[in-house]
């Protein structure tokens, strides 16, 4: 390594791994920008297939969840039909699931809010053993009069809300958990899926940017930045595209 | 982290043959002039017109240039550049002067071999005998580099270069360059640079399915490696037409001109060779290209309306507007302008698919050293979105090159691209 | 050490000088083309969202706690702050906002000594003079100003005050590079108001080209498009500022320059009389551990980073807030931000929000540093204020009036209804924040870093001056909305405690000051380290404290201004450049 005098190993294992991992670009730069062909990493696409996360058992708690916090109305679909249970399924089963990337050393300490997550569970975790918790929260009746029996899916709309808003306002407590931080959270992983690129699975044909008015992943409006107060005409493109990039056949 | 290379001609002759006369010899053999600074400049300087490094030198050892090695990619396999050191076990320094010569201009090496015109020795033929003798004193002054290379790695039966005698028979036309006095000093010199050292029909004149010249349409476009060496005449519809002496001189020396910029192999043609030219040979060059004319069949652009051409134009609105400006015109020195670039006028589209597939970094050199890169989009689109966009472009703005097919595409998909 | 800003400009300096240069960087390469390229850099969830570009806390992250009576914990995930990595520093993420600082920022504690008395200031606030004067930076502004081609209309032109620009700045020596960006129309909207009311406003200094440019080192940028993907984004079409696209082509071609990428630097090296380093350690991506040996180490690995490895070098006194002794890790300061984000009527204001550059915008300076009389209010420092709005990203800017639930269908309609018709500037109120001694970097007794080493420990908090500064302007702020004519408006005011979850920009300043006086900062006025003089500390923990601008236009002056003091002197005689 040119005048560096080699010591010794100072990583191992899993330390190791999750630094290398990632980008494994090391180099010495010296002489040319460094340039290789087809040298680009993209999004990964979303394919419709087999859940990769959730358990045919959370399946029915978190399309409702998604449904109450994004609710379908006759102009634009609500979470569910946006993509946002495929969307959060795929990003709880990757890296954002795993905390991958975040600090986990001990010792795991409550400290004040003010001090951030302190939990030593990571997402994936969190929403097993809350969607479980939700559930059986609403079959013991909860506390506010709803009758028992009755998974969080299988209530009425306005019941559904109720347990939400309990959730929110720190009133509905689940066993082990922080409820109102994982309600928080909840709501902005199915919203970050309603809004995100479609290429992630949520905001199904940019349904999201529609509603809107989101020209979505152009890059070009010199032509526009002048024109005030006009209503921007063109439609939104996903990073994956649009209908109108492919040669119509006569 | 990158290639590099030079394509090379070859051909396989079916029949046995004749082969060319050489030119006499014209000085004394084993005289090395090392004290004769002027020549020894001279020689770098034809060295350096003549891109030798493309080829002799192995970008992997920055340390050894002209040591060979380096595979040098052909349609028939791959060859290993000589070693043009002067050590005298592994390279060329118990040359004698005339050996040298033989193999510049003759393509003979000292043990009767022939070499295969991956080895331009059908341009360099056009050198004078002195520049060939400027050039050897300067090699002679190069850091030897103990480096054995086994340059024969044809398969049988390319690996007879007994054929090039049949080869040699059909394209090879030995001679100097003459001057023509009815044309100025600069034209003549320009001539002398691109029919010579600078060997430039080499990639840019289009070839046989043996691999030679077709002289009738010299610099006129050739397809290579997955790129396509533009059509360098003043073809209205592909070639120079829209380029002044001033946008070529300085595109050579540079890298850029107002309407584009010089990526894969052109780009380090740029950095290791025309980047070096003296200006007075620049203009030289440009006056040279300027005067050959040719005027090809008019095509008729794909119509705006077609599917094709719609979907193109969706696609370029959204992705490649943000660069190259909903009008094509791009940032001078930057970033393209599709309407004056010689690469999109091309008649093939190759090297607009190349770029759109796989990416290009252009020439980074002295004067413009930003080296800006185009992104590679093959993740992105599909053959037939890649085929709509380049009809689009290839069919705007004054251009009519007809539609490009999809299986172009496909084809130029697969080919994984060295900077070559 | 670090290949950002500060890194990429020294290189530079001292290439051109004839030294060998090395980079070191924590971080990979990134280029273009090949990390942000302009088909897949639009990416909210990615980069904005999961902050793809950003260091991961598993590699280094710091503990925080308020008060020095709590114990810290460590930020799991970034919130307040987001540390760049990567070659090019925050220089590839940042939206180009490139201000100067007042000529009365430099001189801070005399002129408000000066002015109001030193009563007026808190006891426990512990601002300083700089040791540097603006005249003695407007050189190096300069020169940062063309490297980058930056946008705007200067408003004192060798003393002469021009109409468009910004009145109280220091006086300029020519004017910018380029003219301004084309402004889109709440920001325009906004200016509009702003002069009704009597202030002066003007474009925002941006880094995002107006047109295309071609620097004194001949690197050429393009123009931008207004894409609104700019802060926490890479540039996909060569039109932001960053060191890709102003330094690197030319600085890495040269023969006399090496960088070496995600390799992270341990330790400076010190020799036995501790006065002189020998080198760094560092420890490249598969774990071996290196040394490298030097001549001259420039730390410029970014504020905390280098103050962590001072630290952790033994390099200088470490701050002690009790003993008020030390100085390493003393005058640490950040952002006093807030926003105002108001709402019109859908039906007579199209606002477009994603038509946006990083430093768009229309600001005003009247309640920046001591540019009014701060005798009736009671507090001292400012900030600009501006329409300051980058983006409608959906994800982050679909905001709702007070009041909407977050979720439901009254979210839904409210996110519908006022999209394209509501302004949230974002880092509306920009403004300073003074040094107080319980505000403080130093080393966490129990977390370490994956090496084993501790973690930078973090106390701060929000002292009643920078939360009465920012309640008055972010209420002159508000008027201004209310002049624009905004039915509705969420006057968000920067409240205590200071909340490490939530963002306020990345502007970390202090913990390694400059100064004239080594028993109350680490570097003396040209950035060399008082107790290590081949040792130069590049970047915002120069600040003795922060003002109320944007600090980048400062940092890459004064890495300018130790460039030349490098060249011109230190190399011809290498010591102290200055007595203590």
């Amino acid at each position: 390594m040119g005048d560096g005098v080699r010591r010794r190993d100072v990583l191992t294992g899993a330390a190791l791994a999750l630094v290398s991992g990632a980008a494994a670009r090391a180099g010495v730069i010296k002489g040319d920008l460094p340039w290789r062909p087809d040298a680009v990493s993209p999004p990964p696409r979303v394919e419709p297939g087999p859940w990769q996360f959730f358990t045919p058992e959370e399946l029915p708690t978190i399309e409702a969840l998604a449904d109450r916090i994004i609710p379908p109305d006759p102009e634009t679909p609500g979470g569910k039909d946006a993509g946002c249970v495929v969307f959060l399924d795929r990003q709880l089963a990757g890296a954002y699931g795993s905390a991958e990337g975040l600090y986990d050393r001990g010792p795991f300490i409550q400290g004040v809010e003010q001090q951030g997550p302190q939990s030593s569970k990571t997402p994936a975790q969190t929403y097993r053993a809350a969607l479980q918790a939700l559930d059986q929260y609403c079959r013991d009746g909860g506390g506010n009069g709803i009758p028992r029996g009755r998974r969080f899916a299988e209530l009425a709309p306005n019941e559904q809300d109720e347990v939400l808003h309990g959730l929110e306002g720190g009133t509905v407590h689940l066993p082990g958990l922080e409820a109102k931080h994982f309600f928080i959270t909840l709501v902005k992983d199915i919203q970050d899926g309603f809004f995100a690129d479609p290429i992630y699975g949520g905001n199904r044909d940019m349904c999201a940017w529609k509603m809107i008015g989101f020209p979505g992943a152009r890059y070009d409006y010199r032509d526009w930045v002048s024109r005030h107060n006009e209503r921007y005409p063109l439609p939104p493109v996903s990073i994956g595209g649009r209908a109108e990039w492919t040669p119509r056949q006569r | 982290m990158f290639d590099r290379g030079r394509t090379s001609l070859l051909a396989m002759a079916l029949l046995a043959g004749s082969f060319s006369a050489c030119t006499p010899a014209v000085y004394g053999d084993g005289y090395r002039d090392r004290q004769n600074v002027d020549l020894v400049e001279r020689g770098r300087y034809l060295v350096t017109l003549g891109d030798c490094t493309a080829c002799h030198s192995d970008p992997t050892r920055a340390d050894s240039p002209f040591g060979g090695g380096h595979a040098v990619p052909t349609p028939f396999g791959k060859l290993l550049a000589p070693n043009i050191t002067p050590d005298p076990q592994t390279g060329i320094g118990k040359w004698t002067a005339q050996q040298f010569d033989d193999a510049v201009r003759r393509g003979r090496m000292p043990d009767g071999r022939r070499l295969y015109p991956a080895m331009p020795y059908p341009y360099f033929a056009r050198m004078s005998a002195d520049d060939v003798r400027a050039m050897r004193a300067y090699l002679d002054t190069v850091t030897p580099v103990h480096h054995a290379v086994v340059s024969d790695q044809l398969p049988f039966p390319l690996s007879i270069r007994a054929i090039m005698m049949v080869w040699n028979w059909l394209y090879y036309r030995p001679g100097e360059w003459q001057p023509r006095p009815d044309r100025s000093a600069a034209w003549n010199r320009g001539g002398y640079i691109v029919e010579g050292p600078g060997h430039c029909g080499a990639c840019h004149t289009p070839k046989s399915f043996l691999g030679g010249d077709k002289r009738r349409h010299e610099l006129q476009g050739y397809s290579l490696q997955g790129w396509f060496a533009p059509d360098l005449t003043g073809d209205p519809a592909h070639g120079l037409a829209a380029w002044s002496l001033q946008d070529i001189a300085e595109y050579l020396e540079t890298g850029h001109n107002r309407f584009d910029a010089a990526s894969g192999p052109m780009a380090e043609e740029v950095e290791h060779s025309s980047s070096g030219m003296t200006a007075p040979d620049l203009a030289a060059i440009a006056t040279y290209l300027k005067s050959r004319e040719s005027v090809s069949k008019a095509q008729t652009a794909s119509p705006a309306n077609s599917p094709v051409m719609l979907a193109g134009a969706a696609i370029y609105r959204d992705v490649c507007a943000g660069c190259h400006k909903i009008d094509g015109s791009g940032i001078p020195y930057l970033i393209p302008d599709l309407a004056g670039s010689a690469a999109v006028a091309s008649r093939e589209a190759t090297s607009v698919l190349q770029v759109i597939l796989h990416g290009a970094a252009s020439a980074a050199t002295r004067e413009e050293p930003t080296g800006p890169q185009m992104p590679s989009y093959a993740w992105q689109l599909t053959d037939a979105q890649v085929a709509a966009v380049a009809t689009y472009v290839r069919n705007s703005w004054g251009h009519a090159t007809g539609a490009v097919p999809e299986p172009a595409v496909k084809r130029l998909r697969k080919s994984s691209q060295s900077r070559d | 050490m670090g290949l950002g800003w500060t890194g990429s400009i020294l290189a530079n300096e001292l290439t051109d000088a004839g030294l060998e240069v090395m980079a070191i960087e924590r971080g990979p390469w990134r280029n273009t083309a090949t990390d942000y390229p302009p088909n897949y850099a639009q990416d909210e969830l990615r980069y904005r969202i999961r902050h793809e570009l950003f260091l991961r806390p598993s590699q280094t992250t710091f503990t925080f706690r308020n008060k020095m009576s709590e114990t810290a914990l460590p930020i799991r995930n970034w919130g307040a702050f987001m540390p760049p990595n990567g070659v090019g520093g925050g220089g590839v993420h940042w939206n180009a906002e490139t201000w100067r600082f007042l000529p009365s920022d430099f001189v801070l504690r005399t002129h408000l000594t000066k002015r109001y008395g030193a009563h007026f200031l808190p006891a426990d606030m512990t601002i300083q003079d700089w040791g540097v004067t603006y005249a003695e930076l407007e050189p190096h502004y300069d020169r940062f100003e063309y490297l980058c081609g930056t946008c705007g209309q200067a408003g004192n032109l060798q003393g002469k005050i021009l109409e468009g620009g910004n009145p109280f700045e220091g006086p300029r020596s020519r004017p910018y590079p380029n003219p301004p960006q084309t402004q889109p129309f709440s920001h325009t909207l906004f200016a509009q108001a702003a002069r009704q009311l009597g202030y002066k406003p003007f474009p925002q200094p941006s880094g995002n080209l107006s047109q295309a440019y071609r620097n004194p080192l001949g690197v050429r940028q393009g123009q931008c498009s207004y894409c609104g993907f700019c802060e926490w984004f890479g540039c996909g079409n060569y039109s932001k500022a960053s060191p890709q696209t102003t330094i690197l082509p030319v600085l890495v071609r040269k023969p006399n320059f090496t960088a070496r990428d995600q390799c992270e630097v341990t330790r400076i090296n010190l020799d036995p009389s501790v006065r002189r380093a020998t080198g760094v350690t560092f420890v490249d991506a598969t774990g071996q551990e290196w040394e490298q040996p030097a001549d001259v180490v420039l730390l410029c690995a970014y504020t905390i980073f280098n103050v962590q490895l001072l630290l952790l070098s033994n390099i200088g006194q470490p701050y002690d807030p009790l003993a008020n002794r030390g100085v390493i890790g003393r005058n640490f300061t950040h952002q006093t931000i807030s926003d105002v984000v108001s709402f019109f009527d859908p039906k007579k204001f199209i606002f477009n929000p994603f038509i946006a550059s990083g430093a768009i915008g229309m600001c005003i300076d009247e309640f920046n540093g001591d540019n009014f009389d701060h005798g009736p209010h009671g507090f001292v420092g400012g900030g600009y204020m501006g329409q300051v709005q980058t983006n409608g990203r959906p994800i982050e800017t679909t905001p709702v009036p007070p009041g909407t639930p977050k979720w439901g269908t009254k979210w839904k309609q409210a996110v519908k209804e006022n999209y394209l018709s509501a302004t949230k500037p974002g880092t509306g109120v920009h403004g300073s924040m003074y040094s107080y001694r319980d505000v403080y970097l130093d080393l966490d007794p129990s977390y370490k870093d994956r090496f084993g080493r501790p973690l930078v420990r973090i106390t701060m908090d929000f002292h009643e001056n920078e939360l009465k500064q920012n309640r008055f302007l972010t209420d002159r702020f508000a008027e201004i909305f209310q002049a624009m004519g905004a039915r509705q408006m969420d006057k968000q005011y920067r409240r205590a405690p200071y909340d490490i979850a939530d963002y306020q920009t990345t502007h970390l300043c202090g913990g390694a000051i400059m100064g004239t006086d080594p028993k109350t900062s680490a570097l003396n006025r040209y950035l060399q380290s008082w107790d290590v003089p081949n040792l130069f500390v590049i970047g915002a923990n120069a600040f003795p404290q922060n003002a109320g601008y944007n600090p980048t236009g400062t940092v890459a002056a004064l890495a300018y201004w130790s460039a030349e003091a490098i060249r011109s002197r230190y190399l011809k005689s290498p010591g102290p450049l200055v007595q203590a």
